[in-house]
């Protein structure tokens, strides 16, 4: 018995790939060719003239089979790859700058010496960021504690009770995720440092960060608990459990995952957060045990301070330091994705 | 062959070469599932009984209490905009409309002793607008391709790929890209802007009033513009996935290339979810604070040039005047925090409605 074999006329014969490899190839020449001839110079100049001239080659290529209409789908299709090359290139751009700056000033000192007794002038391998370590970690933990409660319950108002209010609380969370991180900052100045004896602490850069973390957590929450299936929460129901039974035992259990996913999105959405440090926990160079009390130092500060400073030796602190920053947030992220690929494969399951 | 015959593997060769249309089948498409529905006889439903139990105890403090911690959003909105006017509102009173139309931030002490206050948005406000305009002009067409590029054209593999990396650039803190902006784009920046100053001068305002390019509003918009790239980007690609599937084999059974396709279906049906995204994008160009204030050079002086090295921007002078300033100047970069805060919630509440709408429609 012969089984039928499915024919796929969009995929690309080989005159295609032979035509594509082609215009590649050989406007790739052309463009160096050009370059080495004329005035033409630079990065800019090859790149542009590349995708003009593979453009040409390409269109003069499939003019006879296909026409002005395949001209024109071809000129589409290699513009919208224009696009997404330069927004790529930026994006590596980023990524090679700070890895290349950011190494040079790696040393063991950065994660068991302070500021305390060095100057952002003095040479890079003196003092260390374990102050800072701990003073983003006191935010992160100060943040976490208010706002995942928050976000989680607002979650649940949405996806459990969908009460009236819910089509104007996910309207607002949507705004409030809007808010400049600078506002946060202000906000907070202006509502406790103006108003109470409180005074700069990594209590208060937390309460800033946290307006900035719960519309990340909600959304993200939200998201999920609709994922958990329904039959769950009715099999709950028809054991004879209450409504908040059901959600405690049933509902955030089987949400787990995807609830750590919330809290590590929001993490990662403020771990890097500067404006607002600047007005709530200000710049300190030593370790402060207490988070209620005096400043605190803090990744994003110690960056603008070293970039503030402007000598190149406070400058490669800054470089080292967003480089840390960039690795913890891009483990975040990884772990992120891995709990939340993980979320949505059990609910399916289910 | 009969003809019947005939027709029938023609239906069947159709059917089974078109992607489209198996992917309608299997997704059990409401359009082709409802001409089997309408063969059985219409369903009586019979109307929902009302609950005349009362939720227990504990329900009812379940309920309240959840109920209490879902309005935080609006209380915490509700006191930043009150405390914000609370304390900046000796400022508008002081300076009365003088705040919006006039540029210039001074405190100064004259002879009798007496703080004399002078401050003045316009300069920052026209230069938040500018800056947030070039990163518009230059991320929302890269946005539309890259989401064009994703949905449509990638092979599997790279899409996913790239989604990533779109999503991994709207995690970077914003202090990287000031740093990135000020040491790598920036002299880059400079030389494009005196290729385009040297070309395109004749543009009011593309033209420099002295040949000097550094920290111009010009730079403090790509860097922006790379900034808002993933939210414009992620905004449109949810709404280009969105589009009908009749319509998407309407265009293709008419023979339409795939170009043909996306000018006559996707992007008609998908302008309103840019239009939204890019007002997404806008609000968080106008919030902006530390990347800005890395790369651009903050002068009290309207000025619209956007290549030349003057700027303002409200956030970003923000915290550029706070660390010298006295009672009276901090009241001031108060209300002007209030001004942020409104003028970005007025921008938000826009795309959130727009987006919506165009989400909504494709349902």
């Amino acid at each position: 018995m012969t089984t039928v074999q499915p024919i796929r006329p969009w995929a690309p014969s080989n005159v295609d790939r032979t035509i594509t490899a082609t215009s590649v190839l050989g406007s790739a020449a052309l463009t160096t060719l050009i370059i080495a001839l004329t005035p033409l110079k630079g990065k800019l100049a090859y790149f542009f003239l590349f995708f003009i001239l593979w453009f040409i080659v390409d269109s003069a290529l499939i003019a006879r089979r296909s026409g002005r209409k395949g001209i024109r789908d071809g000129l589409a299709a290699k513009v919208t790859l224009f696009g997404a090359i330069i927004v790529l290139m930026a994006v590596l751009s980023i990524l090679w700058a700070t890895i290349s700056r950011g190494v040079k000033g790696l040393h063991l000192s950065l994660f068991n010496h302070t500021m305390k007794v060095t100057s952002f002038t003095d040479p890079v391998a003196n003092g260390g960021m374990l102050h800072s370590l701990i003073g983003t970690l006191y935010l992160i933990v100060i943040a976490i504690i208010i706002s995942v409660p928050m976000g989680i319950l607002t979650a649940i108002y949405l996806t459990e009770i969908k009460g009236r209010a819910a089509g104007l609380i996910r309207f607002l969370v949507q705004a409030m995720s809007g808010v400049p991180s600078v506002v946060a900052g202000l906000f907070i100045y202006a509502a406790i440092i103006l108003n109470t004896p409180l005074r700069n602490s990594a209590f208060l850069g937390g309460l800033a960060l946290t307006i900035l973390m719960v519309p990340t957590v909600t959304r993200t929450a939200e998201e999920v608990l609709n994922l958990v299936p329904h039959d769950l929460r009715e099999a709950g129901l028809a054991m004879g459990a209450t409504q908040w039974k059901t959600v405690a035992l049933v509902v955030l259990p089987a949400a787990r995952s995807g609830l750590i996913t919330a809290t590590v999105l929001g993490v990662a959405r403020i771990a890097g957060e500067t404006a607002p440090l600047l007005f709530t926990v200000g710049v300190f160079d030593a370790i402060n045990p207490n988070p209620f009390k005096g400043g605190s130092g803090t990744i994003p500060t110690y960056i603008w301070s070293g970039l503030l400073a402007g000598t190149p030796e406070s400058v490669q602190r800054a470089w080292t330091a967003i480089l840390i920053l960039l690795a913890v947030v891009l483990i975040l992220f990884t772990l992120a994705r891995t709990l939340g690929n993980k979320k949505i494969s059990q609910g399916k399951a289910k | 062959m009969s003809k019947r015959a005939r027709e029938l593997h023609l239906s069947f060769t159709f059917c089974s070469s078109n992607p489209y249309f198996l992917a309608a089948l299997w997704r059990e498409d409401p359009h082709v599932s409802s001409t089997f529905a309408a063969q059985t006889p219409p369903v009586v439903l019979p109307s929902p009984r009302k609950l005349t139990t009362k939720p227990r105890p504990s329900d009812q403090i379940y309920r309240a209490v959840v109920t209490a911690f879902s309005f935080s959003a609006l209380i915490i909105l509700a006191l930043i905009g009150a405390f914000l006017l609370i304390k900046g509102f000796a400022t508008f009173k002081n300076q009365g409309l003088h705040f919006f139309t006039t540029a210039g931030w001074s405190v100064q002490t004259n002879s009798a002793g007496k703080e004399v206050a002078h401050f003045g948005l316009s300069a920052m406000l026209l230069g938040t607008v500018l800056i947030a305009l070039v990163a518009l002009f230059i991320a929302v067409p890269l946005s539309v391709l890259t989401a064009l590029f994703l949905t449509f054209y990638a092979p599997e593999r790279i899409r996913n790929f790239l989604i990533s990396v779109v999503d991994l650039m709207a995690a970077f803190p914003s202090i990287l890209y000031g740093l990135w902006g000020f040491f790598i784009l920036g002299p880059m920046a400079e030389y494009w802007a005196k290729l385009i100053n040297k070309y395109l001068s004749w543009i009011p305002f593309l033209s420099v009033p002295q040949p000097s390019f550094t920290r111009s509003p010009f730079i403090a918009g790509i860097v922006l513009a790379v900034m808002i790239v993933p939210i414009v980007t992620s905004v449109s690609r949810e709404v280009f996935s969105q589009t009908p599937l009749d319509r998407v084999q309407a265009a293709y059974a008419l023979g339409a290339s795939k170009w043909g396709m996306i000018k006559a279906v996707v992007l008609p049906f998908g302008s309103s979810g840019i239009v939204g995204g890019a007002m997404l994008g806008l609000g968080r160009a106008f919030g902006e604070t530390v990347a800005v204030f890395s790369v651009l050079n903050i002068v009290f002086r309207p000025n619209w040039h956007i290549l030349f090295t003057q700027g303002g921007n409200v956030a970003s002078m923000i915290i550029g005047q706070w660390g010298e300033a006295g009672k009276t100047e901090i009241s001031a970069l108060l209300a002007a925090g209030l001004v942020l805060f409104m003028l970005t919630l007025l921008v938000n509440f826009a795309a959130d409605f727009i987006v919506n709408r165009a989400v909504k429609s494709g349902r």
